[in-house]
């Protein structure tokens, strides 16, 4: 009982932190150099990763689809299956975890750092709120580079699915069929709904790190703590949205 | 559009502050015990108390950082628990550690103030960041940042900060802490000089008796959450209650118990 009542505080907790923030919308333009600085943090310095990690995550799907499709004389379809998945499922899921273990990481450390250190406490005996300075901009950066970053990390696994299929002897799909293939089952509808997911996660996965961080009490010992209970509760969100949100988009 | 600052002294109004029956607990824990006491406009108050006594707690409600369980502070007429009470009263807090933002530089963290409320434009900002540094000799360390700063540096940084606000209250948490006494007896002297020059309220929370005796106007000693006594600095250098005179001159017993226990320990 205990545990349940603590849990629905966290979440008031994290709702009346976006509500505050929301108040300070019309900031956000005087803020212009705090958004780009964000950006640069959330999206510039994560594509390298991104990028990487897509790549081989389409790879291994075509291989792994690739030796069970051969079976049933399906391999033609690989590129429908990589295609769909990396779009609908994969891409969001992936780049929202990887978005959670980097990002949201570095933001509840900061966060909670500053907390610790009473950098927080000076912004409120300034009258500068935490919530306009620090929130705000994570959150507008995230959701302007979250479609970015998991567009490219679509692509990405993409072509490593190609690639695998073009020189894998055992598969053998050139890629003209592939993307054929691909192209053949792809809706817009598939496209939106992707990025809309990734929009989710990415929003949920900074606030969540924001209002773990920003709520941080103790000493340096804590600050660990509230790291790893924020890519931990990141992670468990991610999943349990997916379903949520998939359900609701089908 | 805002207007461009000229320097002068900080000087402004002033506010006393009135502390009635505050206590704060944390869960079942009583930090604070029904506190009463009053800070006069324009006076150093010192306020002195073994660690863990709620000395900083107490800053805490009077700076409107905490929500008090019961009682309530005023600074002058207005309730610091409003958080528009410290825009009201220019009230600034220098924090134990300073609390400087890592990411900026010094000259930022002085212009973040001015900058974010829109107090002037950026030649202003200048003149008033600069003008804030001169006061405390930290010119040069303007486009360092706290990483770089000594332990001293960082404190009047971070008294400089504060003087960018323009304040007419001014809090000190641990002013002189972790400091040596060299630097200790020169931030000393800085308080006591920017009250000289300013007649800013100045409350200094600590544990350091000479600070206290030698630049606070009064002095409370707080002990377990209770204010045990108030009264002119001069009155605490012969304090008669005993557990005052304990605190503020410690006796050192080596035939303690506690000594001894430790003795064995370390065998």
């Amino acid at each position: 009982m205990n545990q349940l009542k603590l849990v629905v505080g966290h979440i008031g907790g994290a709702v009346l932190l976006l509500v505050r923030t929301a108040g300070f919308v019309k900031t956000l333009p005087g803020q212009f150099g705090r958004f780009i600085e964000q950006c640069y943090l959330i999206g510039y310095t994560s594509l390298p990763i991104v990028t990487i990690l897509t790549f081989f995550i389409g790879g291994v799907l075509a291989l792994q689809s690739g030796y069970s499709m051969e079976n049933f004389g399906a391999k033609q379809f690989i590129g429908t299956l990589v295609g769909l998945s990396m779009v609908r499922e994969l891409g969001p899921v992936m780049v929202a975890i990887l978005i959670a273990g980097r990002v949201g990481s570095a933001i509840a450390a900061e966060l909670a750092s500053m907390k610790v250190y009473q950098e927080v406490d000076a912004l409120e005996t300034m009258n500068i709120p935490a919530e306009r300075i620090l929130v705000l901009p994570r959150l507008a950066a995230i959701l302007a580079m979250m479609p970015v970053l998991t567009l490219i990390g679509i692509v990405c696994g993409w072509y490593g699915g190609a690639l695998i299929c073009e020189y894998t002897l055992l598969i053998s799909v050139d890629s003209d069929s592939y993307f054929t293939a691909l192209k053949q089952y792809m809706k817009n509808k598939d496209v939106l709904d992707g990025l809309l997911k990734a929009e989710v996660f990415g929003f949920v996965v900074v606030l969540v790190c924001c209002y773990i961080g920003l709520n941080t009490r103790g000493g340096p010992r804590e600050i660990g703590a509230s790291v790893t209970k924020a890519v931990v509760t990141s992670l468990i969100l991610i999943l349990v949205l997916d379903y949520f949100v998939t359900k609701a988009l089908l | 559009m805002a207007a461009d600052y000229t320097a002068t002294p900080f000087v402004g109004r002033t506010f006393g502050v009135t502390v009635s029956n505050l206590t704060k607990k944390f869960g079942n824990v009583t930090v604070l015990n029904n506190v009463s006491l009053e800070v006069r406009p324009g006076e150093i108050f010192c306020i002195m108390g073994p660690s863990g006594s709620g000395k900083s707690v107490l800053l805490k409600h009077i700076a409107g950082l905490e929500r008090a369980t019961s009682g309530e502070v005023r600074i002058g007429e207005h309730d610091a628990a409003d958080p528009e009470t410290r825009t009201k009263v220019h009230l600034a807090l220098v924090f134990q550690a300073g609390a400087l933002f890592s990411s900026l530089s010094v000259y930022d963290n002085l212009a973040l103030y001015p900058r974010e409320h829109k107090l002037c434009g950026e030649a202003g900002i200048r003149e008033r960041v600069m003008h804030a540094l001169s006061i405390l000799s930290l010119e040069k360390a303007a486009q360092k940042f706290p990483s770089e700063l000594s332990g001293g540096m960082k404190k009047r940084v971070a008294i400089a900060r504060a003087l960018v606000m323009e304040p007419q209250l001014l809090l000190y948490d641990e002013p002189t802490s972790e400091l040596d006494p060299v630097m200790g007896a020169t931030i000393s002297e800085i308080i006591a000089t920017l009250r000289e020059q300013t007649a800013v309220t100045s409350i200094v929370v600590t544990h350091d008796r000479d600070l206290a005796l030698s630049i606070g106007d009064r002095v409370a000693i707080i002990m377990d959450g209770r204010i045990r006594a108030t009264g002119k600095a001069e009155e605490f250098r012969a304090p008669k209650d005993p557990a005052i005179a304990n605190f503020l001159t410690p006796v050192i017993d080596l035939k303690n118990p506690r000594f001894k226990q430790l003795e064995n320990n370390n065998e």
